[in-house]
């Protein structure tokens, strides 16, 4: 009997009612008085040397309030990079400087040279096309192999060369891993791209600076999934304004996707502006802006080859990866490619010797940074195709092969950094194979047969660390901010509560699946309690929400709070039924003392906390308001194994999801509902990647998917009904909810078995083909039938 | 965008003579037009939009013709001639999404002749006549490449008269990103001989398979095809298809639309 409340239970999430109704407050619902806008000249040219900017006419237009270029930024820091590397040589990381507004150069068709604040955005934007420019164009560095020769021209004429570092994991490794390869009974080769991406949430961003000139105090209204990292990273590295005279909001967000974690120049802008012309600037990007300013996603090239014994047992895997940063380091850029998924690749396999070298690579191009995955996606996408491809180099069954290779004993250190506290991989292939319907397969593929169509059918394991991080051990790794959650309690005197947290829900339903542990914590009703977050102001300092981590890490804050609340309320509810504090117990809302009928009711409790009148004042203090701050000990490690079914047509190429199963484990699930919401997301962005999106340059460095007209967005209608499972549940050891997280495997998940079926159908109609690159456009699967 | 004056005239004559304006510029349901002014990618001082005129509104079928008013939405197409010309409705209903077919219009479709869009697929192998508050043009004379057609500037598209086939099906391979047609064959067998139209295709625009007509003439099926193929030499390339992949689907939408109207 499924619970109705409370952890365990699917209670509708109580935000999409606002979300659903438009009663929403998102950032550019937020209007101040009279404020101005601003229109940023962005760069048409990949790279070019800016030699004169005229601001003169354009100044002199209607509405015109002042024109900014990077000149007036030359004393304001640059946007900071919040993670250093330090390289295989023990070198750090090549970082060059951000400006706001584009200073000597531009290096991105889409960066921004020049912004123009008028009275309104049309007049701003009329100034903006009156602005004489005069570029000389450069060579543009697009390819990122080429970006590394030597001789090629500079993306920043500063640093010693493109390549902003060669990273490996672990460089004591490398001598074992050569070792195992020269001893290996079958070595399995694949190069393959993953692709570009960019994350087209549906709300683009959206930046509203304000000053207060009596007080001096900023505000910062933005579309951001952590505004106190915003507020910090903009306040002490840009704008030189102390948090405590700097206030970030992040309202209503609609949908982040990793694209909205980092701190852009806009928002530095619109502050930087409010202040200078003593009036609220406000931007709001078009949907073509987003696609040139927003930060991509992926894009890597790689290279990995997998040594397997006599007896099929993987022996060795090393990978050589090209990753690229585009034409600046985004915040968190420089640790997607390599914590986020050097360390991932031992994938769920007791391959003992591994050797992952990457070469982040600067470009013409938009930064690139976390999106969806982050990391964890390229390195399930290399293991699961080269595994793939390997089986059927052997001739063996791919699952099979995988289930032979299994870790299955925990907790299991990998040779790549990271400890596994749970898991049961062949749970997760057992329900798989049961929800997905193996056994079913060689007669749907018959029919498909009988239609014209190639039936294939593709499977991956994926692993996955979410709920970064252990602070101490990110800081080793070169992050530049600590990694807890806070979360304050605040119980008010009738017994309702409020939970102040530094997560933030930007789709995540956090409003909903919060109170959910809160009211199972002390047994009361959910609407009871209420969540409040985005806003530096009332919230406790906090990370922000990404890396799948707002449940197990700021639900963890969430229960530490709780737990302190419901311990001092313990003592209130001694004194008030003159019992011992050891034999109170609180159950279903109610404290009790153990063998007898003496009772008193939560809100009698929280009532004498904020009345005092009958308390012990000589022990403790008034009030029911706890604060918590939790870091965590480790990574979580979800896990999952995936199944697709695609049908192929033979005669144009075109390749349709005819089933997809996903059997996850994601530790203890709080909310159903919401979970296979999260998966049903996860896989949609997944096989967007595998078959749909793709952003494209060409070698002018112009971006030729800069539009709907030629981004494909996945549709209602490419995709299927999932069978999705979460029942195989092997809680996370370290964190008091036994969560692991689910926001983030649905898309590092799903693309290799999208590839690995529409490869498995190519096969089966007698094609020798390999690979093919995401995403498997119809005219990318007709060309490799092509031969 | 920029600013620009709007004019709602109610008959032809107003509209006409509004477009005599300089740099007047007709809006049919703006499906294209006004994205393309959103981007700022057009500057006209006057838009003079079509949709109020009743003259240019509705469909009638008569003599096997279907005449449709320049000014009438696509969805409008698709519900009312699915008895009279299914092959054409159902062209009509697979356009865009339901917003574009309640808003974009037939005149508006053939006026700007986008050379990826469904419209002029149909109206070529229909051996429509175009016709305009100027004089009429026959198909075969008013596709003229990319975006470009024989309208005179300032003449609008009011109506469309297109012959209804014994047989007829549209085949559409929509390119996964904007699902315009990658390549859409519209393949229209009448009693003297069979009309085949390739649109999205051909750096030309719109055009007839000619080969294909000939083998069908004589042979209404899609054997008749086996063994023709399209040149590549002359077909768009760019990174949703390359010249052979399009030539090589006009080849397959031939067929299956063939095998669908028989």
């Amino acid at each position: 009997m499924p619970k109705d409340s409370g952890i365990g239970a699917s209670p509708k999430r109580r935000e999409d009612v606002r979300f659903l109704t438009g009663t929403g407050n998102y950032t550019d619902d937020i209007n101040l008085n009279g404020q101005a806008y601003v229109h940023f000249l962005r760069s048409d040219m990949a790279h070019g040397r800016i030699t004169s900017i005229d601001t003169t006419a354009a100044a002199a237009m209607p509405g015109v309030v002042r024109i900014f270029t990077g000149a007036d930024f030359e004393g304001v820091g640059g946007i900071p990079c919040g993670w250093q590397i330090t390289d295989k040589h023990g070198e750090v990381m090549q970082e060059p400087a951000h400006p706001v507004l584009a200073q000597g150069k531009a290096r991105y068709v889409g960066d921004a040279i020049a912004a123009v604040v008028a009275d309104t955005a049309e007049q701003a934007r009329d100034a903006a096309e009156a602005i004489e420019l005069d570029m000389e164009e450069l060579p543009a560095v697009i390819d990122m192999k080429a970006a590394v020769q030597e001789g090629a021209t500079k993306v920043h004429d500063d640093l010693t060369s493109n390549l902003c570092y060669d990273w490996s994991l672990p460089e004591d490794n490398k001598p074992a891993v050569e070792e195992a390869f020269a001893n290996a009974a079958h070595v399995t080769t694949l190069e393959l791209v993953n692709n570009r991406l960019i994350a087209n949430p549906m709300e683009p961003r959206v930046a509203v600076g304000d000053f207060n000139r009596a007080t001096g105090d900023s505000t910062l209204y933005t579309t951001s999934q952590n505004p106190h990292v915003i507020r910090l990273l903009m306040g002490a590295f840009v704008l030189g304004i102390p948090e405590h005279k700097l206030r970030v909001i992040a309202p209503d967000v609609g949908g982040g996707f990793g694209t909205k974690i980092f701190h852009y120049a806009e928002e530095a802008f619109c502050t930087f502006a409010a202040k200078a012309l003593n009036r609220a600037v406000k931007w709001t990007s078009t949907r073509s802006e987003a696609f040139i300013s927003d930060a991509h996603g992926r894009d890597h090239v790689s290279t990995i080859q997998l040594a397997l014994d006599a007896d099929n047992n993987f022996t060795a895997l090393r990978t050589d990866t090209y990753a690229n940063m585009g034409a600046y380091l985004s915040t968190f850029a420089p640790s997607v490619p390599t914590w986020l998924h050097g360390t991932l690749m031992a994938g769920n396999y007791k391959t003992p010797a591994i050797y992952v070298n990457v070469k982040a690579v600067f470009t013409n191009t938009v930064p690139v940074d976390a999106y969806r995955g982050a990391g964890r996606p390229e390195a399930t996408y290399q293991l699961e195709r080269v595994i793939d491809k390997a089986a059927r180099e052997l001739g063996v069954d791919p699952v099979a092969l995988r289930r032979q290779n299994f870790i299955t004993e925990f907790p299991y250190a990998t040779p790549v950094a990271v400890e596994y506290d749970t898991g049961d991989y062949n749970a997760t292939m057992d329900k798989l194979e049961e929800i997905a319907d193996f056994a079913g397969f060689a007669a749907r593929r018959s029919a498909s047969e009988a239609r014209g169509k190639v039936r294939g059918l593709g499977v991956n394991c994926y692993i996955e660390a979410c709920g970064i991080a252990p602070s101490n051990l990110v800081g080793q790794l070169g992050a530049r901010a600590g990694l807890y959650e806070s979360a304050t309690v605040r119980v008010n005197a009738t017994g309702g509560l409020v939970v102040m947290t530094g997560s933030h829900s930007h789709g995540q339903g956090h409003e909903t699946s919060f109170p959910q542990v809160i009211a199972e914590m002390i047994g009361i009703d959910e609407s009871m309690v209420e969540v409040v977050h985005g806003d530096t102001a009332n919230t406790p300092m906090g990370m922000g929400t990404y890396g799948s981590r707002s449940l197990a890490v700021g639900g963890s804050a969430m229960v530490r709070a709780t737990e302190k609340i419901i311990a001092k309320a313990k003592k209130i509810a001694a004194h008030l039924m003159e019992a011992a504090e050891a034999d109170v117990e609180l159950k279903d809302g109610a404290f009790s003392v153990a063998g007898t009928d003496k009772s008193v009711a939560w809100g009698d409790v929280t009532l004498a906390a904020y009345v005092p009148h009958n308390y012990p004042l000589e022990d403790i203090e008034p009030g029911l308001e706890e604060t918590a701050f939790y870091d965590p000990a480790n990574f979580t490690y979800p896990s999952g194994a995936y199944a697709c079914e695609v049908e192929l047509d033979p005669e144009t190429g075109k390749v349709s999801i005819e089933r997809f199963a996903a059997a996850d484990d994601f530790g203890n699930v709080v909310n159903p509902m919401i979970v296979e919401g999260q998966v049903h997301g996860g896989i949609g962005q997944g096989i967007g990647q595998a078959l749909l999106e793709g952003a494209v340059y060409n070698e002018d460095g112009q971006l030729l998917s800069a539009s709907y007209m030629d981004y494909a967005m996945p549709r209602a209608d490419d995709l299927p009904f999932y069978q999705v499972d979460h029942s195989c549940q092997t809680p996370c050891t370290h964190n008091p909810l036994g969560v692991k997280g689910c926001g983030e495997a649905g898309a590092i998940g799903s693309p290799p078995s999208v590839v690995n079926a529409v490869v498995d159908a190519l096969q089966s109609m007698g094609k020798d083909v390999t690979h093919v690159d995401m995403p498997l456009s119809p005219a990318r699967v007709w060309q490799a039938m092509q031969g | 965008m920029y600013e620009f004056d709007l004019v709602k005239p109610a008959t032809l004559t107003e509209a006409v003579a509004a477009l005599g304006e300089e740099d007047a510029q007709a809006l049919g349901g703006g499906q294209t037009l006004i994205p393309t002014l959103k981007q700022r990618l057009a500057s006209p001082s006057k838009l003079v939009l079509l949709s109020g005129i009743a003259e240019m509104q509705g469909i009638s079928v008569e003599a096997g013709v279907v005449s449709i008013g320049g000014a009438t939405p696509h969805g409008v197409v698709a519900a009312e001639v699915a008895q009279s010309y299914p092959a054409l409705a159902a062209l009509a209903g697979n356009i865009g999404d339901p917003a574009v077919r309640n808003r974009g219009t037939i005149g508006g479709s053939l006026a700007n002749n986008d050379p990826a869009a469904c419209y002029p697929a149909a109206a070529l192998a229909s051996g429509a006549t175009i016709v305009t508050n100027a004089r009429q043009i026959a198909a075969d004379d008013y596709f003229d490449g990319l975006f470009t057609t024989a309208l005179e500037e300032g003449e609008i598209v009011t109506q469309v008269r297109l012959p209804v086939p014994e047989v007829a099906n549209y085949q559409k391979f929509v390119q996964p990103a904007s699902r315009f047609a990658l390549v859409g064959v519209f393949v229209a067998k009448f009693a003297d001989g069979v009309r085949v139209a390739v649109t999205g295709a051909s750096e030309d625009g719109v055009f007839r398979w000619s080969e294909a007509e000939a083998a069908l003439s004589g042979n209404f099926s899609a054997e008749a095809l086996d063994g023709l193929s399209v040149e590549a030499e002359g077909m768009m390339a760019d990174i949703h298809g390359s010249k052979a992949y399009r030539a090589h689907l006009i080849a397959v939408l031939t067929k299956r639309a063939v095998a669908a109207a028989v």
